[in-house]
């Protein structure tokens, strides 16, 4: 089957149109009041021709030679006669199968977001920011230029930024927007650092450049370890990984929708995306793949003890997040870019339609507090089955997706560091207790709220509908060793040798009984009690205690850094360099000029004789200065 | 040789006048007192040949403008009180000494141009021809013409009963 | 001993700083414009002596003179009024009291 190859002014609308569609919405049709609605299918259009159209270049990049397509664009700037940025889109395999991710994701998300912002008085902004937010994800992806890149890595905080405040009028929203904004700063200040590093040695930042094996072998070992850590600094921030990880379970406080889009397709993958994007960078830089596979290791089994605690269902999805994005940077870490973003190719439909079933959850009982929740598997059918499937696909339970990307993850992390592997092993015991304690808290046993719960709507059913069939399928593509092929090198098998034979592996074996076992835990303490919850609590009470409390990394930030050493440190020496130093020496002039002053006019006495003698002394003195000298 | 006689006689009172002026203790001393320094000076201006102006001399600052401060001295009541010296006696004392031995310094230590040729007399027609003929002076004359309207005016609005 | 420029210009000199003492040193507001005068007229004399004895036959210095005279009867004038006025507002013609415009 031969399909024609896409145009480039196709692949630039893939971005543009999101962009045109907020450049539309947000000046243009928000200032006139009147029918939202058909407003959105301007926001939900561009998307879905994007998402067309990213088909369309996947499918042209698996026949285009290299699998490579470069479009030069236009040049940017230059800085003071050097080298000319670029502003151009690099499309490969990586790129292809993050724009189809980003846009169907989108898609789904937004299409959603019709039924469940549909009360909503900002509707319009709502769907004008979502449509800036995915051209700035999608902007990312494409783009061929590191300095581009950052441009739009900033806009992608920006528009997450303005989306979990969304809700500006709740304090608890804006602090959370706040704090996304400043954790994820601290990241971007180590891109930009890289980025000031790789430009003074290499004199580009085109990526393919950067990429290839001469430019790396012209630096030094050092400055490419410093070059590449600043890298990894800002995929942490954007991707939560600890120390950086605190902005994300508060990033909650936005609309359910975004939450879905933030978690799964845009903004924490940029994380991931850019890792992978400069893997060869990486690769060049001694021990910098083995501090990116420690950090996600740490992250994943960190984040998924809290999200075993956690009692609000977002709460728990977003610890679940940094969990998986730590997956993925450890598969990035040991196996290479495919095992990552295999893994987020995957995680991205299941943890959307994780999202969109707690939002649907919520939608039924008004609440996101799984105390509050319960037996709902009755009254929500079909957000049950949904939810049910993203679950265990995320808990990664053969033949689902998560199975498939969480082998390649673990099979990496034995053959590379087998540590980490056993670090992998026990997140993926706490990734299955935890999701399955609030399918069971939620779905299961007798209904503890006292809203009248009820199904959600078809505009809401039906994208959880067409994300449950990825969830569930996407990992299949690798079955044959496909996805390995197409994003690295791997040789490709048979489907069926694949797909079944994954089970004969002992490795699947122990992950898949890693995965049975957490349910099985929640299962005992949540649905059987056996044991009871409580007593468990009250017997691992110090540890439960720790991670309800965050680890305190939320204190460790904002007593001990924020308010001792920035406030009570630095921002108090400032302050009084500029009372004391600064306001002293500027008082010390005004008061030099007074006092002067005040001496000075005690010689203007009024009396005009005196005056004339000075003067003619003056005189005189002068002119005897210029006989004497002249 | 007369010339020279008539010089230091001069000389000598009009610096007694001017010293009178300065030191003396009445006020009326010293009207009179500067009414012989101008007088001295209008005969040095004849020693000078310069006829003209020594008559000038006599009508402008004798007849009219030491009148005008005796008058003034007469309209303001402070004769009784005589002509004291301010506070700053010494170091006026200091500034006049200073500037005179500078000048006479300077004066004394310039090799000035002196010409032989004798002296234009009289000098009326010839300054009146300065001022007035072609190629004159007429304009500063008219500026001057200006300037004593000006003064007449001010002096009136300034010192009359508001 | 003959009476050349110099000694006109020393005696120029010399009531000069005679008047000069007496307009920084005097109290009365009308002894100091005399001694204004005074000053005025040295510099005169220097002219007159500058015209004779350097262009005895162009008499420029003369002219000069002229004007000086003219400048000196305006001055006289100008200034008696404000001391007439003066003495009007505050009752005294005495320069050391006459000391408003200080600190």
């Amino acid at each position: 089957m031969h399909i024609m190859s896409i145009p480039s002014a196709l692949i630039w609308a893939v971005w543009l149109l999101p962009l045109g569609a907020f450049a539309l919405i947000s000046p243009l049709i928000r200032p006139f009041p009147g029918k939202a609605e058909p407003a959105s299918f301007i926001s939900i259009g561009a998307v879905g021709i994007s998402f067309a159209l990213s088909l369309w270049i996947l499918a042209s990049v698996l026949q285009a030679p290299d699998r490579q397509i470069i479009l030069h664009g236009a040049d940017w700037l230059s800085i003071s006669g050097g080298p000319v940025f670029n502003f151009g889109l690099l499309i490969d395999p990586l790129s292809a199968v993050m724009l189809s991710v980003v846009t169907s994701v989108s898609l789904m998300v937004q299409v959603y977001s019709r039924a469940y912002m549909h009360s909503d008085p900002s509707y319009l902004r709502y769907f004008a920011l979502i449509s800036l937010f995915t051209a700035a994800m999608l902007g990312l992806i494409v783009s061929s230029n590191l300095l581009s890149t950052f441009a739009f890595w900033e806009l992608v905080g920006l528009s997450s930024y303005l989306l979990i405040g969304f809700w500006f009028h709740r304090p608890s929203a804006v602090a959370a927007a706040k704090k996304a904004f400043l954790v994820t700063r601290i990241g971007d200040v180590g891109f930009l650092a890289a980025l000031l590093v790789l430009y003074t040695k290499t004199g580009t930042l085109d990526i393919t450049g950067l990429n290839s094996p001469g430019v790396l072998s012209a630096i030094s070992g050092g400055v490419l370890t410093w070059a590449a850590l600043g890298l990894f600094l800002g995929a942490m921030g954007k991707s939560g990984q600890f120390p950086l990880h605190v902005w994300l379970p508060d990033a909650m406080e936005g609309p359910t929708p975004v939450s879905a889009l933030i978690h799964a397709a845009t903004m924490v993958a940029a994380g991931v995306f850019l890792v992978a994007r400069m893997y060869p960078l990486f690769q060049a830089a001694p021990h910098v793949l083995t501090v990116v596979a420690i950090v996600g290791a740490f992250s994943a089994v960190f984040a998924a003890t809290m999200g075993l605690v956690m009692k609000d269902i977002k709460r728990v999805l977003a610890y679940s997040t940094i969990s998986q994005l730590g997956l993925m940077m450890l598969g990035i870490g040991t196996g290479g870019v495919w095992v990552g973003i295999f893994y987020l190719f995957n995680h991205a439909f299941f943890k959307s339609l994780l999202f969109l079933g707690a939002g649907s959850v919520n939608h039924a009982t008004g609440t996101f507090d799984l105390r509050e929740m319960g037996g709902l598997r009755k009254k929500i059918p079909w957000t049950f089955a949904f939810f049910v499937l993203a679950a265990v696909s995320l808990s990664g339970i053969w033949p689902l997706a998560g199975f498939f990307s969480k082998e390649g993850v673990l099979a990496a992390a034995l053959d590379k560091q087998p540590v980490l592997f056993g670090f992998a092993l026990l997140t993926t015991f706490l990734t299955a207790f935890y999701i399955f304690r609030v399918v069971f808290l939620v779905f299961f046993g007798d209904y503890r709220g006292s809203h009248g719960p009820h199904e959600s709507s078809r505009i809401m059913l039906v994208p959880m509908g067409l994300l449950a069939v990825p969830a569930v399928a996407s990992g299949w593509l690798n079955a044959n060793g496909g996805f390995e092929h197409f994003l690295g090198d791997g040789a490709t098998h048979g489907f069926w040798s694949g797909f079944i034979g994954a089970l004969a592996h002992p490795l699947a074996l122990f992950s898949l009984l890693a995965a049975l076992l957490g349910v099985f835990s929640a299962y005992t303490l949540y649905i059987k009690r056996w044991i009871s919850p409580d007593k468990v609590k009250w017997f691992l009470r110090s540890p439960y205690a720790i991670f309800t409390r965050k680890y305190g990394m939320d204190e460790l930030y904002e007593n001990i850094i924020a308010r001792n050493a920035l406030y009570r440190g630095v921002f108090q020496a400032a302050d009084w360099t500029d009372r004391v130093v600064i306001g002293g020496a500027s008082a010390g002039i005004a008061s030099l000029t007074t006092g002067a002053g005040r001496v000075l006019r005690r010689f203007q006495t009024g009396q005009i004789q005196l005056y004339a003698v000075a003067a003619v002394l003056g005189m005189t003195a002068i002119v005897l200065i210029a006989l004497v000298r002249g | 040789m007369g010339i020279n006689i008539a010089f230091w006689v001069l000389a000598v009172l009009a610096a007694t006048g001017a010293l009178a002026v300065v030191s003396a203790r009445s006020l009326f001393r010293t009207a009179l007192g500067l009414v012989l320094c101008f007088l001295s000076i209008a005969g040095l201006f004849f020693t000078l040949s310069a006829d003209f102006l020594g008559i000038v001399q006599v009508l402008i600052y004798v007849g009219a403008i030491a009148v005008l401060l005796i008058m003034a001295i007469m309209l303001t009541r402070d004769v009784e009180k005589g002509n004291l010296p301010s506070t700053l006696k010494i170091p006026a004392l200091v500034s006049g000494l200073a500037f005179a031995g500078l000048s006479v310094w300077v004066m004394l230590n310039t090799s000035w141009q002196v010409s032989s040729e004798a002296p234009t007399t009289p000098t009326a027609s010839t300054l009146g021809n300065l001022l007035f003929d072609q190629g004159g002076l007429v304009l500063g004359v008219e500026i001057a013409a200006m300037l004593l309207l000006a003064a007449l005016i001010g002096a009136i609005s300034a010192a009359r009963e508001k | 001993m003959t009476a050349g420029l110099n000694n006109y210009l020393v005696l120029s000199a010399v009531l000069f700083s005679i008047g000069l003492y007496g307009a920084l040193s005097r109290k009365n507001a009308v002894v100091v414009l005399m001694c204004v005068e005074i000053m005025l007229n040295a510099a005169n004399l220097s002219l007159v002596a500058f015209s004779r004895f350097v262009t005895p036959v162009a008499l420029s210095g003369q002219t000069v003179a002229i004007f000086s005279i003219t400048a000196a009867a305006a001055e006289v004038a100008v200034g008696l009024a404000v001391v007439i006025a003066l003495y009007r507002q505050r009752g005294t013609v005495d320069v050391n009291d006459i000391n408003l415009l200080k600190w």
